[in-house]
């Protein structure tokens, strides 16, 4: 390692994350880079996400990349979402449910109303609570996707591969063998 | 329903019983047998198809997906009196919709319903092939009204909750005119000191074969191949049965040449295929004749009886010993993709229209495996001009690499719609003057799988090297509206997937759905440029990822139109950054309903927030 002769490290990437209609199993592979994840805090901070406990999306400053696990299953959902690509300049889907709404969209051949009545009879109606969508939808049919990362999970090396091109500033192009549609 | 639906009356058993003998209970014949049980029983049920299945020796499974796949089968109760309003663009443009509204507001049903006491069901259907005598319907598949317009929307509504059978609706509703605006050597029929067809096969098949080739004859149905070397190919295949195929699956929106040709030079047609045959060893042979020709079947089948009466088919064929050759009529259903030739020959042989990979092409294993040729009508009646006047006399009409003639099926904004034939290498020009256009903005030439082309290029000339042609000629003055005309080509070819493969099943969806974002259509979600880049990246998918030819070409106009009225596009994608085209507050309704609430917290903004 050569390393630039520069007196200041350079800037860390903002990074923001979040698992919405999701089950937590992307973000369980994004740490399954191991021992990587300490060359990754070299050059990275993040904003929101699971990792850090931080509520708000880029209440800082503007975050660099947005990794979005999970589709849309209710109002709380867009709004999150919605923030996030106003807070992340690159935004992107990571995961099935994510990319096409997963196992979660199975309902949507269901009334969510129906649903809602069997399984509570009386439906709590505390305005706290956010609203489920009639579908469940990727997140792509709401708001601009810059980038999208298939599997199910995606595999922790295609989690290292897409943030290393977008650290070197990258278009991020997965290898075939590490995309996996299922 | 469910109960009564599941028990087959004797009178169904009965019919399709009759049916099936008649096809002798040959499985290839499946299609026809689904065809003639329905037009008697209305629709299919699935008893019926159960029984159908096991008199053919063919699984449920096959009998079902059958069914299934053709438009003109149904699957569920239909009304006794079934209409489909032709749906192309020149139909529309003729005030279709406008119609179908107003029959649907008389009747009391909406498009696609059957009325409640089992009368009548009224739906649309691609191209019917009458542009030039528009807005036109199919009644039952059988028959065909032209020249709809109120009075007559009026007068049928009043015939259809009366429940008046068809055959004492006003003959003149059914009234098909040949609109030969004009002739050349095609439409002017052979000459009556012609020589006759036994005199022709006289010569070698050898001999035949080499007039062909001389003639530099290249297929009419668009793709332009080389008719003598498709010839040559099976010839050469290796088999002992060997079939000729014409293809008269017209379904091109916008094409109705060969229509006319079957209609009013049968005989041609049905020489160039004997030719055909003597010239590549076959005996057995089909036409293929679009299921919304239907009306054509009673004329064509005369023509045949006839041509066995007087030996030009059958055992020792025009009188050349040893050549045992018959041509059988089998229809379409309603599918599009049934003009590709590879799934054409599915199609005959009684399995859905699913086009086959290729090598082997039909030449060297099509219908039931045989050499098989298929070409267009139009090539036909080509080669019964080639085979008495000669190769060299077609050579000399046209252009070099583009010989012979070609018919045009001209529609939409002219005066004079019908059909025109001229030699190849005539200009677009030249044509739009003839029929009477004025102000045009563009031409779809060869029909929605073809060429838009802007009026700037309208000097280029209708040829294989220059703007090839499948034979319609769309007209679209400046009134018209091309991105318009480009959505509803999106939606036939949307509707039209065989289903196969996902780029095209997919991918037409898609294109669709981005269309009517950009036409607002959906009622929410504005366009952005960013829409009109996932177009282009559905235009190359579709281009480059599909099974046949129908996904390749679904984004032709698309992409044309893009590139020559890419105005008419960024006009519709206004929005400085991404919409969803999903109602997200309405996407809220159904547990708003079971909650009750009517906080701020239960709505949701469709835009995203500037």
């Amino acid at each position: 390692m050569n390393a630039p002769p520069a007196s200041t490290p350079p800037r860390k990437l903002r990074v923001a994350t979040v698992s919405l209609a999701g089950c937590f199993g992307c973000h369980m592979s994004l740490l399954d880079i191991d021992e990587r994840l300490f060359d990754l805090v070299e050059r990275i901070e993040f904003d929101r996400s699971p990792l850090t406990d931080i509520k708000t999306v880029g209440e800082v400053e503007q975050c660099d990349i947005g990794l979005v696990e999970g589709g849309l299953c209710n109002a709380e959902n867009v709004e999150v979402l919605r923030a996030f690509r106003a807070r992340c300049t690159v935004l992107v889907a990571v995961g099935a449910c994510a990319i096409t709404g997963g196992l979660p969209a199975l309902r949507n051949h269901l009334d969510v109303g129906d649903i809602l009545q069997s399984v509570y009879g009386r439906v709590p109606d505390d305005p706290e609570l956010p609203l489920p969508l009639n579908r469940v939808l990727p997140i792509h049919e709401v708001v601009h996707i810059d980038h999208a990362l298939p599997g199910c999970p995606p595999p922790a090396d295609a989690f290292w591969q897409l943030l290393q091109d977008l650290m070197a500033g990258r278009t991020p192009v997965p290898a075939p063998g590490l995309i996996r549609y299922d | 329903m469910g109960d009564a639906a599941d028990i087959m009356s004797e009178a169904a058993r009965a019919a399709a019983d009759a049916v099936l003998d008649r096809w002798q209970r040959d499985p290839h014949a499946l299609v026809q047998v689904l065809r003639e049980t329905q037009a008697i029983m209305h629709w299919l049920s699935r008893p019926l198809l159960a029984h159908i299945a096991a008199a053919l020796g063919l699984t449920r499974a096959q009998v079902e997906g059958v069914a299934g796949f053709y438009r003109f089968f149904h699957t569920r109760p239909v009304g006794r009196t079934r209409l489909l309003f032709s749906d192309n663009i020149t139909d529309r443009m003729l005030g279709s919709e406008a119609l179908l509204a107003q029959l649907c507001a008389r009747l009391g049903v909406a498009p696609g319903e059957v009325d409640a006491q089992g009368r009548f069901s009224v739906d649309r259907c691609s191209c019917t092939g009458l542009c030039d005598q528009g807005p036109a319907l199919l009644v039952n598949h059988h028959q065909v009204i032209t020249r709809l317009d109120a009075t007559r929307v009026d007068a049928l509504a009043n015939l259809l909750l009366a429940d008046t059978p068809v055959e004492q609706w006003p003959a003149a509703w059914f009234t098909v005119v040949d609109g030969v605006q004009r002739a050349d050597v095609l439409l002017s029929g052979l000459a009556a000191d012609a020589p006759t067809l036994p005199a022709v096969l006289a010569q070698s098949p050898q001999a035949l074969l080499d007039e062909v080739a001389q003639s530099g004859l290249r297929g009419r149905g668009g793709a332009g191949f080389p008719t003598a070397r498709k010839w040559q190919a099976c010839r050469d295949a290796a088999g002992d049965l060997r079939v000729v195929v014409c293809n008269a699956d017209e379904g091109e929106p916008g094409t109705f040449k060969d229509r006319v040709l079957l209609a009013f030079h049968a005989d041609a047609v049905f020489d160039g295929m004997t030719v055909a045959a003597r010239a590549v060893g076959a005996q057995q042979g089909f036409l293929y004749l679009r299921g919304e020709y239907r009306y054509l079947l009673p004329q064509l089948e005369g023509v045949l009886a006839r041509r066995r009466a007087q030996g030009l088919l059958g055992r020792d064929a025009c009188g050349v010993a040893g050549f045992g050759f018959d041509i059988a009529i089998h229809l379409g259903a309603g599918a599009y993709v049934c003009g590709e030739e590879s799934a054409l020959i599915e199609s005959l042989e009684g399995k859905r229209g699913t086009p086959r990979i290729r090598p082997p092409f039909p030449v060297q294993a099509g219908y039931l495996g045989r050499p098989t040729v298929v070409n267009n009508v139009e090539t036909f009646c080509a080669v019964a001009h080639i085979a008495r006047r000669g190769g060299a006399w077609w050579a000399g009409i046209g252009t070099a690499q583009s010989t012979g003639t070609k018919i045009h099926s001209v529609s939409g904004d002219c005066a004079r719609p019908g059909l025109y034939e001229y030699p190849l290498g005539t200009p677009i020009a030249q044509i739009l003057d003839d029929c009477g256009a004025r102000d045009v903005q563009a031409v779809q030439v060869g029909g929605p799988s073809g060429t838009c082309v802007p009026a700037a290029d309208f000097g280029h000339t209708i040829a294989f090297e220059d703007v090839p042609s499948a034979g319609a000629f769309m007209v679209f003055d400046r009134t018209r509206d091309l991105f318009e005309v480009a959505r509803h080509f999106a939606r036939f070819f949307a509707h039209e997937s065989c289903g196969l493969c996902t780029p095209c099943r997919v991918g037409t969806e898609l294109v669709v759905r981005r269309l009517d974002k950009l036409a607002h259509a959906r009622g929410a979600g504005s366009a952005s440029a960013f829409d009109i880049e996932r177009l282009h990246d559905l235009d190359t998918v579709l281009h480059s990822g599909t099974h046949c030819g129908l996904g390749a070409s679904a984004c032709n106009p698309l992409r044309d139109t893009m590139r020559h009225f890419g105005a008419a596009y960024a006009q519709r994608a206004t929005a400085p950054q991404f919409q969803p085209d999903v109602d997200l507050d309405a996407e809220l309704s159904a547990a708003r309903r079971v909650t009750g609430r009517t906080d701020a917290g239960a709505h949701l903004h469709t835009d995203t927030p500037a």
